[in-house]
């Protein structure tokens, strides 16, 4: 008898310049929880993308056998139709609606366009009853803490007569006891004979839980795991997912390393509206001059809010702990505070974040450094073109002048006018979180050169990546972080991939 | 490049600024000859400044407002309660002129206060806001004039809206003084272009060919001698255009030379990127609240002046006109984009649609409904180009 519930042939999707999938198989049994793990952009997201309809048949390449039938879902609405729901990371419930009114959203128990309340509340309260939800079924869903939205997404997808649930990150933003009963409400829906995939970050749950593991590196399939296997631990999926040898990717360099310049002590960050969740718990760490410090850790870490709530308490409330600049202690409360300091923050989100996209390179260079081209509050409009030309030049951005619009530029040349500009500031320190997302290849050596360059002249440098390579490639020495704790740091020649991978999901101590 | 590619560009790659110049002459031509050269006849150029001028400061405050993100609401209203406020102190406490428009123009910024506090301090929306602020700034207003209206000013007070500057130097069936003043302006101009041009150039950006270049200054310089030319022979220089153009270069300065201007251009373009570059977004919210608080005083001095008294019910939908002259000269409705200029051209556009369709004796209803359609196309036209423009790159 054929077990196979869904069976995914060569995958392959392609965005502009991009391979994102290729030739990915995934084979998951009826009645299994079926994990897949990556690094953070392997693909994993765009693979359940492709299964539940976000990305239509025709768009990519391959062939999904799902029930011994060829599935053609044009939208999310078709894969649903034949049982297939996925939970996205983001929950995508509406806060003001009710328990009942958002797991019936979109799929009305109505007669005649009228909803019949009765029969819609009744409905879900077997539901939440299913889930081990214990709440009202008109309570408004904003009431709720996360765990229990979760578990409404779920008691959602059960209305819809779920055949395989597919869970993106389902526990990355829950604590341990609300982790715990997702865990096992899975384990009881396997029973029922409902198959999940699941992808998470958390290694230890995928050994507790998954029957089988399916690990995805660079947009390929390398190997599923049958997790009865003994062989089948958390050290032999770290190794699955950073298999890949270290190439001659990043510029070779000598370093000539300092005094400590910038420190960070005891350093606690919550959540700007969640109360009670710390993102950060007493993050301790030290960048010395000329030198080149990373930071990994998995998606949601805390790696952006720990350097964010630094660089002027951009992010969360509650900030507690010492910044020090050359051994004395500074203020950053503020981003001009900051900037005075001597920090200067490259953000993960340059277009959110970093660029005026509707101005020219000119304007977006000095933006942040505007007092060291003015006096009086006038701008010099001569030494603003002369600056923004040095750092066109230095940075080689390919653009005729100064005056074309940021908007139009690549990736890479986008990323370097936002490097321009906080050049422009003259920082001690510059904190790069994730320099080369989005960029193509040759465009990445060119940041790490102007990286090298950086810290030749004796800048400190903390860069934030979750590309491991990345880090191992251009840093001195790595820090780790672990759901909002330092959990080590490596000097680059005793890091390797396995190591950090290690570090990056130690969990708190409570958990196991 | 060459003139003639130049001169492609201005009607097609350069469209979105440069339409709102190329609408003006048209409308402008067009009334010309359906009035048969009334409208730009000496005493009715004069008319126009005199009538609309409080239109054009409005619109100086509002292109700040408008390019941050904001909108004001409350202008109209604001403009009553100032001049309502000069108007008591001049004509009922029996003050000097300048002590009712002094007291005008700082009840104006201490409104603008009040509302930049609730914008960037509590965080309401502006729309909110300055709803609120109309109805309140009117309440006001009906309470300070005790529901009655006020008038008149003594004669000092309605020389600020209504007074010339005529035979200062002399001049023979022309002001001397006028004339004087155009040709400085003529030189100023060019003068500032053959900077720009040469600061542009010396750092190997790209600058029009020289042709364009003294094609465009010759073609300026000559409709602002022609302007200046009409105005000293009609009744000379009015003092409210000295206090128009006084604030029309201020304001493009602010805009386009000081950290101030960059910062409103930054919180406009991206919020996000501006606070994380440094910039201290309340601070810059509140001043430009204040600043169109300070130009509502302005121009409730100017209007009070002009109507020669106070009434509970003026200056209703001038904040229309103000933002209506804001869109149709450019500026984006989502922020960061609009010039001073392009506000002021806007304005005019305004100006001589209404005028001239005074001018043709075209009824009050059908006037509010072609300055509708103006500004939906106005818009309409923006946006249209934004595409385009979008799709080109």
């Amino acid at each position: 008898m054929d077990t196979t519930i869904l069976h995914m042939q060569d995958i392959t999707k392609t965005f502009p310049g991009v391979k994102a999938l290729d030739g990915v198989n995934l084979s998951v049994s009826k009645g299994e929880i079926h994990a897949i793990c990556g690094e953070n952009g392997a693909g994993k997201s765009t693979l359940m993308k492709v299964l539940s309809g976000v990305y239509p048949h025709g768009s990519y390449e391959g062939q999904i056998i799902f029930e011994g039938e060829e599935l053609k879902a044009s939208n999310i609405k078709d894969s649903e139709a034949q049982g297939i729901v996925i939970i996205h990371q983001e929950l995508a419930l509406v806060p003001y609606l009710s328990v009942a009114e958002n797991i019936f959203l979109g799929n009305e128990t109505a007669r005649g366009g009228f909803i019949d309340w009765n029969e819609t509340n009744h409905r879900a309260a077997d539901l939440l009853a299913r889930v081990g939800l214990d709440e009202l079924p008109v309570t408004p869903v904003g009431q709720l803490g996360v765990g229990k939205q979760q578990l409404v997404e779920i008691a959602k997808a059960l209305s819809k007569n779920v055949k395989l649930l597919i869970l993106d990150e389902p526990t990355a933003a829950l604590n341990d006891d609300d982790s715990e009963h997702l865990l096992n409400l899975l384990r009881g829906l396997r029973e029922q004979g409902i198959t999940s995939i699941i992808i998470s970050h958390k290694l230890g749950e995928i050994e507790d839980i998954a029957n089988t593991t399916t690990i995805i590196r660079d947009g390929q399939s390398i190997e599923a795991l049958d997790m009865a296997d003994p062989e089948s631990n958390q050290n032999r999926i770290i190794r699955g997912m950073v298999g890949r040898e270290l190439s001659s990717r990043y510029p070779e360099r000598v370093p000539q390393i300092g005094d400590v310049v910038f420190e960070v002590q005891d350093w606690s960050v919550q959540h700007p509206v969640q109360q009670d969740r710390t993102v950060v718990e007493g993050a301790n760490l030290e960048v010395r001059a000329g030198e080149i410090v990373g930071i990994a850790g998995l998606m949601g870490a805390g790696r952006t809010e720990l350097a964010m709530s630094i660089f002027g308490h951009s992010y969360g409330r509650n900030i507690t702990g010492t910044v020090k600049m050359d051994g004395k202690p500074v203020d950053t409360s503020t981003v001009g505070k900051a900037i005075k300091a001597g920090i200067a923050y490259v953000s993960e989100d340059r277009k959110k974040f970093g660029l005026n996209l509707i101005e020219d390179i000119r304007v977006n260079t000095t933006a942040a450094g505007l007092d060291k081209i003015s006096s009086k509050g006038f701008v010099d409009g001569n030494k603003e073109i002369q600056i923004a030309e040095h750092y066109r030049k230095s940075m080689r951005i390919k653009t005729p002048n100064v005056m074309a619009k940021v908007g139009n530029l690549s990736g890479g040349n986008q990323q370097k006018v936002v490097l321009g500009k906080w050049l422009h500031t003259a920082p001690e320190l510059l904190i790069l979180d994730e320099p080369t997302r989005g960029i193509d290849v040759g465009a990445k050596y060119e940041i790490y050169t102007i990286i090298n360059e950086l810290a030749a002249a004796g800048k400190a440098v903390l860069v934030i990546s979750s590309e491991l390579p990345e880090l191992l490639g251009i840093c001195d020495r790595i820090y780790t972080l672990a759901y909002g704790r330092m959990t080590g740091q490596l000097p680059s020649s005793e890091a390797t991939q396995e190591r950090l991978m290690e570090l990056m999901t130690i969990e708190k101590e409570s958990t196991r | 490049m060459t003139i003639t590619s130049e001169l492609k560009d201005i009607f097609t790659k350069n469209l979105r600024t440069s339409g709102i110049y190329i609408a003006f002459v048209l409308i402008v031509v067009l009334f010309t000859i359906l009035t048969n050269g009334l409208l730009l006849s000496p005493i009715n150029i004069t008319n126009i400044i005199l009538q609309y001028s409080y239109v054009l400061i409005l619109a100086l405050g509002m292109i700040l407002v408008i390019v941050a993100g904001h909108i004001d609401l409350s202008v109209g209203s604001l403009v009553a309660l100032t001049g309502a406020v000069s108007a008591v102190i001049v004509i009922k406490g029996d003050l000097p002129w300048w002590v009712g428009m002094l007291a005008g123009i700082a009840v104006g910024a201490l409104c603008g206060l009040w509302q930049g506090f609730w914008v960037a301090y509590v965080g309401i929306p502006a729309f909110i806001v300055t709803l609120a602020g109309m109805l309140l700034f009117r309440g006001l207003t009906y309470e300070v004039l005790s529901n009655v209206s006020l008038s008149p000013f003594p004669g000092e007070y309605g020389q600020i809206a209504g007074g010339f500057l005529n035979g200062l130097l002399g001049g023979n069936g022309f002001d001397l003084f006028t004339v004087i003043i155009g040709v400085i302006a003529v030189a100023g101009l060019f003068v500032s272009q053959w900077r720009n041009r040469a600061g542009r150039a010396k750092y190997g950006q790209s600058v029009e060919s020289m042709a364009m270049f003294l094609a465009k200054n010759i073609i300026s310089g000559i409709i602002i001698l022609w302007f200046f030319w009409q105005i000293a022979t009609s009744r000379g220089m009015p003092i409210v255009l000295i206090i128009l153009a006084a604030l029309i270069l201020g304001y493009h300065v602010l805009t386009t030379k000081t950290v101030f201007g960059r910062h409103v251009y930054a919180i406009g373009g991206n919020l996000s990127a501006a606070k994380l570059s440094g910039v201290n977004v309340k601070k810059i919210n509140m001043w430009i609240f204040i600043n169109m608080g300070l130009l509502s005083g302005v121009a409730g001095v100017v209007f009070s002046s002009r109507s020669n008294g106070a009434q509970p019910g003026a200056g209703n939908m001038f904040e229309l006109d103000a933002i209506a002259a804001c869109f149709i000269g450019g500026a984006s409705t989502t922020g960061g984009v609009g010039r001073v200029t392009g506000a002021i051209v806007g304005g005019l556009v305004m100006a001589v649609l209404s005028n001239g369709m005074q001018l043709m004796g075209v009824g009050a209803s059908t006037q509010q409904i072609v300055k509708g359609v103006v500004l939906l196309l106005a818009v309409a036209f923006d946006i249209y180009n934004k595409r385009r423009a979008g799709a080109g790159n």
